[in-house]
């Protein structure tokens, strides 16, 4: 094959053929264009003139260029170009292809596969056998070499995982056998097991090496501070400047999973990772689930969160909310401290709070609630809810839980309650006993000074004793807890202020809190706390990033999850445990990457794979597409293409280059315009006819206005009722015709806004000459139709003192080229009436929105550019009578337009001149 | 060939946009046929005029008895005197005249003869007498002379330019020429002094292609005739234009002067545009003549 950089020629012979293109253009060049014959009356004018110049009987260079271009492709076409022809792999002996198989694999994975299947294509050619092996799987025992047509159908089910290399990998490269050359797929993230197996590799035979140059990216799990996350994107090179986006998904209040926050950020030229932090409400935070670096598929792409990350919702309820008091003695002062830091609180009222669906609810000394609220309360418990009480004096004091238990205590309580080592009362205040086996609280130290003064006594009952949680030295019982449903009941005997007890004062109060999942937990579970605990995934990532369910996965222990490690045997996802969920994330807070840097004597390649492209059909359209501009600039050279016969290869030329319909938008250019000045507006049927009479009629009519009154119109204008602001025009006219589409939507909301706010339409059937108002015509049928939606009031025919009647003129028909009296107009109130010695009636205020008629006042109105009257009018005098009343109408209508009820007003002239005592 | 009865039939469409305006005659002397117009002075004709004692002379049947039987003396009813106006047109039916540069267009001569049958109808319907000298037909009144008239309209011309025909003018009446005036100026010029010399006053209308105005040609062209007695090559049709549009401008000019010293009035009229704003002014070109 004959080469030319990349490019191989099937047929390189057929390229001499480019040596008769100067020849061509020789020829070319001596041939003028033919000459047009044209019959033509004005050649009379044309005897006796002579040409400038003789130049054009020549073909023009650029037409020529155009013709040796097209002549060229054609013969380069044929001579059978190829791009990047293939070129074949050699080499013998077994083949090692090796996979980094990690997550950074899965980012152009399908890139590798095609590679990888190249690769193969290539061995089973040779006639090697092959191996392929992830270094996140390696295979027990001896390489499995195999027939290339074999790893052929396996490499596309081969998915990378989740994880990386295990750190001994370099044992298992060290411990291979025999001679092979090796192919290693690097991911191109760079590790400490890299070097020592590809020494290992090295001792074994050649080694290759396929690095896609992408940056890979990954995210840090999300941190949480100052009561804002922060999630730390990764990449492995800097250099560039990169703009990126994460994205926050969770759950809806529906349920279904959805990106509730976005945002973006830019790694900086020489930046390597960059902060991005995520304001979000506590509402939305707590539901949270991951964070995804968007556009990228990888497991390091995406950050799962857990508890961490979560704020409980804590409503603090107290019994005394009396603000008078010292602040100290608040029964919910030293809640607030210890909740604070941690959790975030809620005020209000009972019931607004449960709206709001809070994870625990905090009585403090809250004795009664009411009916209502109470079954509130055991709903929103049913559902999970935790509900924290705490004693107090009016707890003590009230009759709640005495008889029988109380729906919302865990416990019955005796009588009064109990008061030790105080003024009046005797022995030690009482010190808490170490907690128990089944308590919550087991394994938290008891401070030696914390001591109870005052409680309330539980009463003595069958089902006691598995509720106490905690409880004093001398057995009774200071915390006790019931579940009800999903949820569960807590009762602290003492008061959540110092009055009762120290325990509020000490630290123990906030441990205590914390156990009971009141408070949220430091980020992560230490090692110590994981002890003897045992996860069970709930989701595990895929090395895409996807997040997939568990199946069946063992569970693995506390010590196994402090790690952090993911493996095999513990693939990156949610672990739960008791009472809590913890993330395993591909990345830790102290990750980084970069790239692998190979020794200078190791073959690197990109997985590009440059497949073949064959030119010839591309030239060959690009000669035909050439030709098809040289038909073109030919006819316009030699006068064919504008010329008077050219009409219909231009509309063919026009028609096939698909121009956009001709777009009427208004500018706002326009609209100054059309707000400046008096513009009076007609609707654009899309009759073209009906069109220009309507401009021709509203010309004239601005016209007359110009010269007989203050109105100062200028030009028409088109209306199109879906593009354009109606409300810049006071009066419209709206010429039917029979086949008129209907209007829009948006065009009967633009329409019904105006005819609201104050806009006028002239409806005109233009069809009085054959039918009565409202009767059969087609134009009235197609009126009715439109107007359907419309907004339009009550009608009637123009009274006799309507206000339309004396506005400049004074008229009582308002003829257009037809004379029929049916004009309606919007009918004056029904208690409108004709008040004794007045002219007229006190009609209704404003304008009437609607003027509808058939007497085609367009018609009479019609002047042309050199005000000719375009239509005839009846005939003789009397039609010129009837357009002139036509002409007043119309001027009435435009006075009624702009100047409303003014005239309606000047009924009470009398009555003011006569109140002034004139 | 035009098909006499469809000319007729949108010749009175054009002509029913505009009300029968009476034709006023400039010269009473002349010309005096009995017709429509009245002269505001006492004459032969239908309208009242008014009464006058009679006079030595006055025909005893002139008398108004039941007049003068109101009063001592004897009264002549008088009538008002009526004439009726002449007017000759001459269409230019020529091979030229057949030109339209795009399908939608009409062609010159198709505009040149609803234009003057249309001012026929409306002529007639006012009383006057039209007759047309390029068919032949005499000076006639009369709703059936019209017929006649869209009958010898739509007759064609063999020659490649027309040249107007005054034989047939009366003295004094009205002449209209209806051409493109594309042919030898000075056969319109001898036919205007010579109608001049007559008295006879008019309007000339100059019927032109768009095309023609506006020479939208480019590269190498031949343009014929359309009798294609002329012919003319050219290698770059774009580069004439300007020429072209100067002659153009001076023939119309010309004409413009020929019939402001004649006292005939002159228009160029498209074929593009809408033939009753031409109708109109040749009307009062016609009709307000003084």
């Amino acid at each position: 094959m004959f080469m030319l950089g990349p490019l191989g020629f099937l047929a390189p012979w057929l390229l001499l053929g480019l040596t008769v293109l100067p020849i061509l253009w020789l020829l070319l060049r001596a041939v003028p264009p033919a000459p047009i014959r044209r019959q033509f009356p004005g050649v009379a004018f044309l005897l006796g003139l002579t040409d400038d110049d003789s130049q054009s009987d020549k073909t023009p260079w650029l037409l020529m260029l155009l013709r040796m271009l097209a002549v060229a492709a054609v013969i380069v076409g044929f001579a059978g170009p190829i791009l990047n022809p293939k070129t074949e792999r050699t080499g013998s002996g077994p083949l090692l292809i090796l996979l980094d198989g990690s997550w950074a694999d899965a980012r152009d994975w399908s890139a590798k596969q095609d590679r990888m299947d190249e690769l193969l294509g290539d061995a089973e050619r040779a006639d090697r056998t092959v191996a392929v092996v992830p270094l996140t799987d390696v295979p027990e025992g001896a390489l499995p070499f195999q027939s290339p047509s074999e790893w052929r159908t396996r490499i596309a089910n081969l998915a990378p995982n989740p994880w990386a290399p295990a750190a001994d990998v370099a044992d298992w490269a060290n411990g291979l056998t025999g001679e092979f050359e090796t192919y290693w797929m690097s991911d191109g993230v760079d590790r400490d097991s890299r070097d020592a197996v590809l020494s290992a590799l090295e001792t074994r035979g050649p080694v290759t090496v396929f690095e896609s140059p992408r940056a890979t990216l990954a995210l840090r799990p999300a941190q949480f501070e100052d009561g804002e996350i922060s999630v730390t994107a990764i990449r492995d090179v800097g250099g560039v400047t990169r703009d990126i986006s994460i994205t926050a998904h969770g759950l809806d209040p529906a349920g279904n999973e959805r990106a509730l926050a976005s945002v973006a950020a830019t790694f900086d030229a020489d930046e390597q990772s960059v902060e991005v932090p995520f304001d979000l409400p506590p509402e939305l935070r707590n539901r949270v689930t991951r964070f995804e670096l968007d556009g990228v598929r990888t497991a390091g792409a995406v950050t799962l969160t857990d508890d961490a990350l979560r704020r409980r919702e804590v409503a603090l309820i107290a019994g005394r909310e009396d603000r008078e008091g010292l602040e100290l003695l608040s029964p919910l002062h030293y809640l607030e401290q210890a909740l604070e830091p941690t959790a975030d609180l809620i005020d209000g009222s009972l019931t607004d709070i449960l709206l709001a669906n809070p994870d625990v609810l905090v009585f403090a000394d809250v004795a009664t609630l009411t009916d209502g609220e109470q079954d509130e309360v055991l709903d929103w418990l049913d559902a999970g809810g935790l509900l924290l009480r705490f004693a107090g004096p009016r707890l003590a004091a009230s009759d709640i839980s005495r008889t029988t238990e109380d729906p919302l205590m865990p416990v019955r309580l005796r009588v009064g309650g109990r008061s030790v080592g105080g003024a009046m009362s005797w022995g030690e205040p009482k010190t808490l006993a170490p907690f128990t086996e089944d308590s919550p609280f087991l394994g938290l130290r008891v401070p030696a000074d914390v001591t109870v003064t005052a409680q309330v006594m539980a009463q003595p009952d069958p089902n006691l004793s598995s509720r106490v949680i905690a409880e004093l030295t001398d057995g009774t019982p200071l915390v006790t807890r019931k579940s009800v449903g999903e949820g569960q009941i807590i009762l602290f005997h003492v008061t959540a202020n110092a009055e009762w007890s120290s325990l509020p004062l000490s630290g123990l109060f906030v441990q205590m809190l914390e156990r009971m999942a009141v408070s949220s937990r430091p980020s992560s579970p230490s090692a110590e706390e994981l002890e003897g605990t045992t996860w069970a995934a709930t989701g595990v990532l895929d090395a895409f990033g996807r997040l997939n369910d568990a199946a069946n996965l063992a569970g693995i222990t506390g010590a196994r999850l402090a790690e952090q490690t993911p493996a095999a045997d513990m693939p990156p996802g949610l672990y739960a445990g008791d009472d809590r969920a913890v993330a395993v994330n591909v990345t830790t807070v102290d990750t980084t990457l970069a790239r692998p840097t190979w020794p200078a004597r190791i073959t690197v390649e990109g997985l590009a794979v440059a497949s073949e492209v064959l030119l010839k059909g591309w030239l060959i359209a690009a000669a035909l597409a050439l030709l098809a501009i040289d038909v073109v600039a030919s006819l316009a050279v030699s006068g064919r293409l504008f010329g008077p016969r050219a009409t219909t290869a231009m509309v063919a030329i026009v028609a096939s280059m698909a121009f956009a319909p001709d777009v009427r938008a208004q500018s706002d250019a326009d609209a100054i315009v059309v707000t400046s000045e008096v513009v009076l507006g007609y609707v654009v049927t899309g009759d073209s006819e009906v069109d220009q009479i309507s401009e021709a009629g509203l010309r004239g009519l601005s016209r007359t206005l110009f010269r007989r009154t203050s109105i100062e119109p200028a030009d028409p204008i088109g209306v199109d009722l879906d593009a354009d602001e109606l409300a810049f025009f006071p009066f419209l006219y709206w010429p039917i015709t029979g086949d008129q589409a209907l209007p829009s939507r948006a065009a009967y909301s633009n329409l019904n806004r105006y005819l609201r706010s104050g806009g006028m339409i002239l409806f005109d059937t233009r069809d009085a000459d054959t039918a009565r108002f409202g009767g059969g015509s087609p134009e009235g049928r197609r009126l009715q139709a439109i107007a359907r939606p419309l907004d339009i009031p009550a009608l009637e025919p123009i009274p006799s003192d309507h206000v339309l009647t004396r506005t400049f003129y004074l008229l009582q028909d308002f003829p257009g080229r037809y004379a029929s009296r049916d004009v309606w107009v919007e009918a004056a109130p029904a208690d409108a009436q004709l008040i004794e010695g007045m002219p007229f009636r006190n009609l209704n205020d404003g304008v009437t929105p609607v003027v509808i008629g058939g007497n085609d006042w367009a018609r009479a109105w019609a002047v042309d550019q050199r005000n000719n009257f375009m239509f005839p009018v009846g005939r003789g005098n009397s039609g010129e009578r009837q357009r002139e009343i036509a002409y007043r109408f119309g001027v009435n209508l435009i006075m009624h337009v702009l100047t409303g009820n003014y005239k309606s007003d000047q009924v009470h002239v009398p009555d003011l001149l006569d109140r002034l005592g004139q | 060939m035009t098909q006499p009865q469809t000319l007729r039939t949108r010749a009175e469409d054009v002509a029913g946009a505009f009300p029968p305006l009476l034709a006023q005659a400039d010269q009473l002397a002349a010309t005096v046929m009995v017709g429509e117009h009245g002269r505001r002075r006492a004459g032969v004709g239908d309208s009242f005029w008014q009464y006058r004692p009679a006079q030595l002379g006055d025909e005893a049947r002139s008398i108004d008895w039941r007049r003068s039987a109101r009063a001592d003396q004897n009264f002549v009813r008088e009538k008002e005197w009526q004439t009726a106006q002449s007017v000759q047109l001459w269409v230019d039916g020529s091979a030229s005249m057949h030109f339209a540069s795009e399908p939608n267009l009409v062609t010159k001569a198709d505009r040149a003869r609803v234009l003057s049958l249309a001012l026929s109808i409306l002529l007639i319907r006012g009383g006057e007498r039209v007759g047309l000298s390029s068919g032949g037909v005499p000076t006639r009144a009369g709703q059936s002379h019209l017929i006649r008239l869209a009958d010898a309209l739509s007759a064609d011309d063999v020659d490649d330019y027309g040249c107007p025909d005054t034989s047939a003018m009366t003295p004094l009446s009205r002449g209209v020429f209806v051409s493109d005036f594309m042919g030898d100026v000075d056969a319109v010029e001898r036919a205007l002094s010579e109608a001049a010399t007559r008295g006879v006053r008019g309007a000339l209308v100059q019927i032109l292609d768009p095309q023609e105005e506006a020479f939208p040609f480019d590269g190498r062209t031949i343009f014929q005739s359309m009798g294609g007695s002329l012919q003319h090559e050219t290698l770059k049709a774009g580069d004439l234009r300007d020429r072209y549009l100067d002659r153009l401008a001076e023939r119309k000019d010309r004409l413009d002067r020929l019939a402001c010293e004649t006292g005939w009035q002159f228009m160029t009229h498209h074929t593009g545009d809408a033939a009753s704003s031409v109708l109109l002014w040749l009307y009062s070109a016609i009709g307000q003549v003084r």
